[in-house]
């Protein structure tokens, strides 16, 4: 675990441990994909020197064969290296995806509120989708190139000492210290610029999500100027960093042709001095030349494996989070028969520091009994339900079903029994069949349209061209947001959990709809266990008991009546919401 | 440029080679192509003059003489050298400034047009995307300037270079050569065309699939109500798995044209090698030549390689550049320049009372829409007329205001204004004579004044005061410590939704416009704040023209008239029922 803090490089490569064999070939032919351009130069200068020694046809014979087999290896190799690296690239990615699943299936949605601001989620998304390039890139080109720079250097020592450690070190400054020095000159570059690209995309962002009110007010010109203004600073900056980021592919020009050069000056030398003969120049010198191939792609992998660190850490961060409801270690079997849920003195609290979400909160859901959960954004409503369906762990107090304490039992069982709809239902972008089916697979055509039917949905269905087989877009997104409503009641009605639990089923919704839906639910779950969350106070007399929420305690409970008899805080909600 | 622009075939045409489309918007990619040209051919002609010294180092020195022999070669080398050097340093850079000018220009360039191309356009487009392709999508185009364009020029200038220069050393070497090199665009049009489209289209399931993770595992908390949660783990690794089976198959032929490529690249190095090695060995040929030959011939294939190499990195760039062209081609609405007044006709002016606004028969049809949103509606507002509008959501209340703001173009009908059509009036000029409060309005990032003085930045301290102070807003602002100065925050989290609401109700206040439109300002909020909202409406003097939408009956109270929309239509009869009743003022139609 903790190695996986400090090393989440590391423990991103160990996810590919099981197909170690796969990567070590597709390293393998991609060596010798270089290797055979490597040599097949070095090889052709062999085959010249030796031929112009103007020995029998027989003496080159064997360079002949050789440069033609090189020829047509580089190919095949890189063929090779190819299929295996998006092999093994797409392998773990699969992998990856399904760990990070598991993990988030264990964490949502408590576990997972810190990454649901904003768009850290679909980072998160991205990461997961990052790490393919990390093995494509990062991991198995370079392997490779030291692969291959090893041999020609090895090469070049058997036949000039002095030749082959220039070599070394010509190749370690281009294709280690050079895209090294490279990446931190851009990773500070990026550094210096990124508030203000940042102040960019929010000033682009802001305009063009507020493009109707700029329009009805004629200020489209005094936001196109901000733009303007954040743009110039953005291109100013970024023009004189362009210097900096020209330095990577000029220095391994330097040093590429540094080095041959000194190659090539320490072998003339040894051929004055007798010890080194024409063809063994010529091949060390057009092995030099070429072996600064293989420092191509290290640049492109120096960026990768620094990006994918940061990948890393953001994955590693979903992997360690620690879970937010501890399951037991002998789950209690689920009892049958009408079940009493009894909430007593439960405080909840979403982190350490943050201040009680629930203090001291008490409910009674006997089998059959209808309450109501009214109350401000904030009150702690939505917090009640999610101690119901086992999504966060009370800090205090006791929630029992049937008696026993809730969590004994699994979490999966709890939400067996207790179900219905959460205030931020998602929507799948699949079919509406799709949608439905989610809370009872394999429903028949008449189950759903009865669902549908309740939630006064069915009609609009009939209407659709492709009926239950009409998609609904990206989060629902093809649907009206009272549709998106009553889909969402028409799932929870399908589910038909022994304990209901309905959060704002009727936000977003005109008041027409909202008071006919808000009769038929009630008309629904007559003689059902039924838990209400609303804001909506319409209806709310032909409830068992209302409860109203504040700042997480409760202010008042009691029967409509009683509580608008009793002129406090429901009261006055009631009046003001009256017309008149 | 050798490189043909052809027209694309996609819906979304990515920047070809060169495209024309993109020098035209982006001045700055012209003078930076000239650049890049001159450096290609200064870059080709020190690889001529590298090969040449290596060449006659490397048979010099074996040819008596020692390192004296061949000094010059050796000192001059360097010097090559650090001149390819700066030659790509220096290309990197130009490149790169080149592309932070060109990024800029279009950048402002799709904002502006995005803008103008107003909020109808823009609902049909995800506006976080629009920013994203404007800012990090833009930011791709540095690899197309810096790697890829550097390397087609040298594709198209080396390649010429070498073969000249092998020709007058080699005839035979050059004629393999130039019957390879063609040779490379060739195959890759051939092999890669058919296995792009193929590829594509795996990538573009891969992306889906990507897609469909992200919905799953937003929608956890929902499947784990529903005990769905654990099954979709198998799903994910199989479906991950079958698509990465499909795309294996596509890749396989993909990788058919890098293998070509690199064949070609390669046989054709072995076949100088061997030839000319044979020619040497019987003594037909210097060796001097040979190596020259044999050093030359690969730099013919490089560029073209590299090039198509780069390709790739260079891809994300282009994309994001064929995007943002396509919506700079896109044309505004309307006539680009509104046709002038009239002459005689007595074109409203900004401030004055316009006159009657008149709807004949007017139809609005949004693409993808299940009928039209208004079906031939006819209306006559009279000026100082208050109005209100109810009826069910889609009943095509937004869209009445959104018509009269010029949002939508009607599909037919007629809208006049005092006797004129509406489409022949200034745009700028009809809108300055409306204030409009929707249904969630937008706070920008900037302080509470600014929001309230949008659109009217001449707006006194005292000016802003007053319209917080008749919406309501003064109360929470000023209790703020830095009062009207206080920056709101992107998108104004910190505020509720009745505050929002508030300053937007103020920012039409200010305005002082005599056409007041209101969307359901009260819709999404708590009883006490939709009330405080509903009197500020109700305060609004006489005189000004009001179209409030909205489902509460009691803000019926002091309207002249109210019109009830049912999909599209005017309903017969809807009466004001709440308790002040104002005599009915204008004839409902």
């Amino acid at each position: 675990m903790n190695r996986g803090h400090r090393r989440p490089l590391l423990r991103l490569l160990r996810l590919a441990r099981p197909l170690r064999a796969r990567l070590l070939l597709s390293v393998l032919a991609g060596a010798a994909a270089t290797g055979c351009g490597v040599a097949l130069l070095a090889v052709s200068g062999f085959l010249l020197a030796r031929a112009s020694e103007h020995p029998g046809i027989v003496a080159i014979s064997v360079a002949v064969v050789a440069v033609r087999g090189l020829s047509a290896g580089r190919g095949v190799f890189r063929y090779l290296e190819r299929l295996t690296s998006h092999d093994v690239a797409f392998r773990v990615l699969a992998d990856i995806r399904t760990s990070v699943y598991r993990r988030a299936e264990r964490l949502a949605p408590a576990g997972l509120a810190a990454f649901r601001s904003g768009d850290l989620l679909a980072r998160l998304i991205s990461d997961v989708d990052a790490t393919q390039d990390l093995y494509l890139r990062g991991i198995g080109p370079p392997l490779a190139a030291f692969l291959t720079g090893g041999g020609a250097v090895a090469a070049c020592l058997l036949i000039l000492a002095p030749a082959g450690a220039v070599l070394a070190l010509g190749l370690l400054t281009a294709g280690v210290a050079v895209p090294a020095l490279a990446v931190a000159v851009s990773r500070r570059a990026a550094h210096r610029t990124a508030p203000l690209r940042g102040d960019l995309g929010a000033t682009v962002t802001d305009i063009l999500a507020g493009a109707a009110d700029l329009h009805a007010f004629g200020a489209q010109d005094d936001a196109l100027a901000a733009v303007a203004e954040a743009d110039a600073r953005l291109t100013a900056l970024e023009r004189r960093s362009a210097a900096a980021a020209g330095l990577g592919g000029g220095l391994t020009m330097l040093v590429s042709g540094v080095t041959v050069c000194g190659v090539l000056v320490l072998g003339v030398a040894a051929v004055s001095g007798g010890t080194l003969t024409r063809v063994p120049l010529a091949v060390i010198t057009l092995a030099a030349l070429a072996s600064f191939e293989v420092v191509t792609v290290m640049p492109a992998a120096a960026l990768q494996l620094s990006a994918a660190r940061a990948s890393a850490r953001r994955l590693g961060a979903v992997l360690d989070a620690p879970c937010p409801v501890t399951e037991p270690a002998r789950p209690r079997p689920l009892p049958a028969g009408p079940l009493h849920v009894r909430l007593r003195g439960v405080r909840v609290r979403y982190a350490a520091d943050a201040p009680l979400a629930l203090d001291g909160f008490e409910l009674d859901l006997a089998p059959g009994r209808r309450v109501g959960l009214v109350g401000p954004a904030g009150a702690g409503k939505s917090t009640v339900a999610a101690v119901l369906l086992r999504f966060c762990e009370p800090a205090g107090g006791s929630v029992t079903l049937g008696g026993a304490d809730l969590a004994g039992y699994r979490a999966d069982d709890v939400r067996k029994i207790i179900g219905g709809c959460l205030q931020d239902s998602h929507i799948f972008a699949g079919t509406i069949r799709d949608n439905l089916c989610l809370a009872r697979p394999g429903a028949t055509d008449d189950e759903l349209a009865e669902a549908a039917a309740r939630a006064r949905l069915l009609p609009w269905i009939r209407g659709l061209p492709l009926g239950w087989d009409t998609p609904v877009g990206a989060r629902g997104a093809a649907m009206s947001g009272g549709e998106r409503q009553r889909l969402v009641l028409a799932r929870a009605l399908l589910a038909d959990p022994a304990v209901l639990i309905l959060d704002e089923p009727t936000a977003h919704l005109d008041p027409e709809t909202r008071a006919a839906l808000t009769a038929d639910l009630l008309e629904v779950t007559e003689g059902r266990t039924t838990l209400l969350i609303t804001h909506d106070l319409d209806g709310l007399d032909r409830l068992d008991e209302i409860v109203v929420l504040e700042a997480g305690r409760v202010a008042e409970r009691g029967t409509h009546d009683q509580l608008l008899r009793a002129g406090g805080r429901y009261h006055r909600l009631h009046a003001a919401a009256l017309p008149g | 440029m050798t490189v043909p622009a052809g027209r694309g075939t996609g819906p979304v045409r990515a920047v070809r080679a060169v495209d024309p489309r993109l020098l035209r918007h982006a001045a700055a990619a012209r003078g930076y192509l000239l650049c890049a040209i001159a450096l290609g051919l200064a870059g080709a002609a020190l690889i001529l003059a590298q090969a040449g010294l290596l060449a006659g180092a490397l048979a010099g020195a074996v040819r008596g003489g020692g390192l004296a022999a061949v000094r010059a070669s050796l000192l001059l080398l360097p010097a090559v050298v650090a001149g390819r050097a700066v030659v790509t340093g220096a290309g990197e850079v130009v490149a790169l400034r080149a592309a932070a000018r060109v990024k800029s220009q279009l950048r402002r360039g799709v904002t502006a047009r995005a803008l103008r191309l107003g909020p109808g356009w823009l609902a049909g487009q995800q506006t976080g995307e629009l920013a994203a392709l404007a800012t990090r999508g833009l930011d791709g185009l540095d690899a197309y300037f810096a790697r890829y364009l550097p390397q087609l020029v040298l594709a198209a200038v080396v390649p010429v270079a070498v073969l000249a220069r092998v020709a007058a050393a080699d005839w035979p070497s050059a004629v393999v050569i130039a019957v390879t090199v063609p040779l490379i665009p060739v195959f890759a049009v051939l092999v890669g065309s058919q296995a792009k489209a193929r590829t594509r289209r795996q990538w573009r399931l891969l992306a889906t699939l990507s897609g469909h993770f992200l919905d799953v595992v937003e929608g956890l908390p929902t499947l784990k109500v529903f005990g769905r949660a654990k099954a979709q783990e198998q799903v994910i690794g199989k479906v991950t798995g079958a698509y990465r089976a499909a795309t294996m198959s596509a890749l396989r032929v993909a990788f058919l044209s890098a293998l070509v490529l690199e064949l070609t690249a390669a046989v054709a190095t072995a076949l100088v090698a061997v030839e000319v090695g044979l020619r040497l060995l019987s003594g037909h040929m210097m060796y001097q030549t040979a190596l020259l030959v044999l050093l030359l011939t690969p730099e013919a294939y490089v560029p073209l390689r590299a090039a198509a190499a780069q390709f790739h990195a260079s891809t994300e760039g282009t994309a994001a550049a064929g995007r943002v062209l396509e919506i700079l081609d896109t044309p505004p609405p309307g006539p680009a320049r509104p046709a002038p007044a009239a002459p005689g006709g007595a074109g409203p002016r900004a401030g004055r009372p316009a006159g009657v606004i008149a709807l004949h028969e007017v139809t609005v049809a949004y693409a993808g829409g299940r009928g039209p949103a208004l079906d031939r509606i006819c209306l006559t507002i009279s000026p100082g007329e208050r109005i209100v509008v109810t009826g069910p959501s889609g009943a095509g209340k937004s869209t009445l205001l959104a018509l009269l703001l010029r949002f939508v173009e009607p599909a037919s009908g007629t809208i006049t204004v005092g006797g004129t059509g509406l489409a022949a009036l200034d745009l700028d000029e009809w809108r300055a004579r409306i204030a409009w409060v929707p249904q969630r309005p937008y706070l920008f990032a900037g302080s509470a004044a600014e929001n309230i003085a949008l659109g009217s930045r001449a707006a006194s301290g005292e000016a802003i005061r007053r319209a917080a102070r008749l919406a309501g807003a003064a109360e929470f602002i000023e209790a703020w410590p830095a009062g009207y100065q206080t920056a709101l925050g992107e998108r104004a989290t910190r505020l509720s939704p009745g505050q929002r609401q508030k300053i937007a109700l103020a920012r039409a206040f200010l305005r002082d416009a005599p056409i007041l439109l209101l969307d359901e300002p009260a819709a999404h909020l708590d009883p006490v704040s939709a009330r405080q909202i509903g009197d500020a409406v109700e305060a609004v003097p006489a005189g000004r023209t009001v179209i409030l939408i909205t489902h509460r009956q009691d803000q019926a109270g002091s309207a002249d008239r109210v019109i009830r929309l049912d999909r599209g239509r005017v309903a017969p009869a809807a009466q004001p029922t709440g308790p002040g009743d104002r005599p009915l003022a204008a004839v409902p139609r």
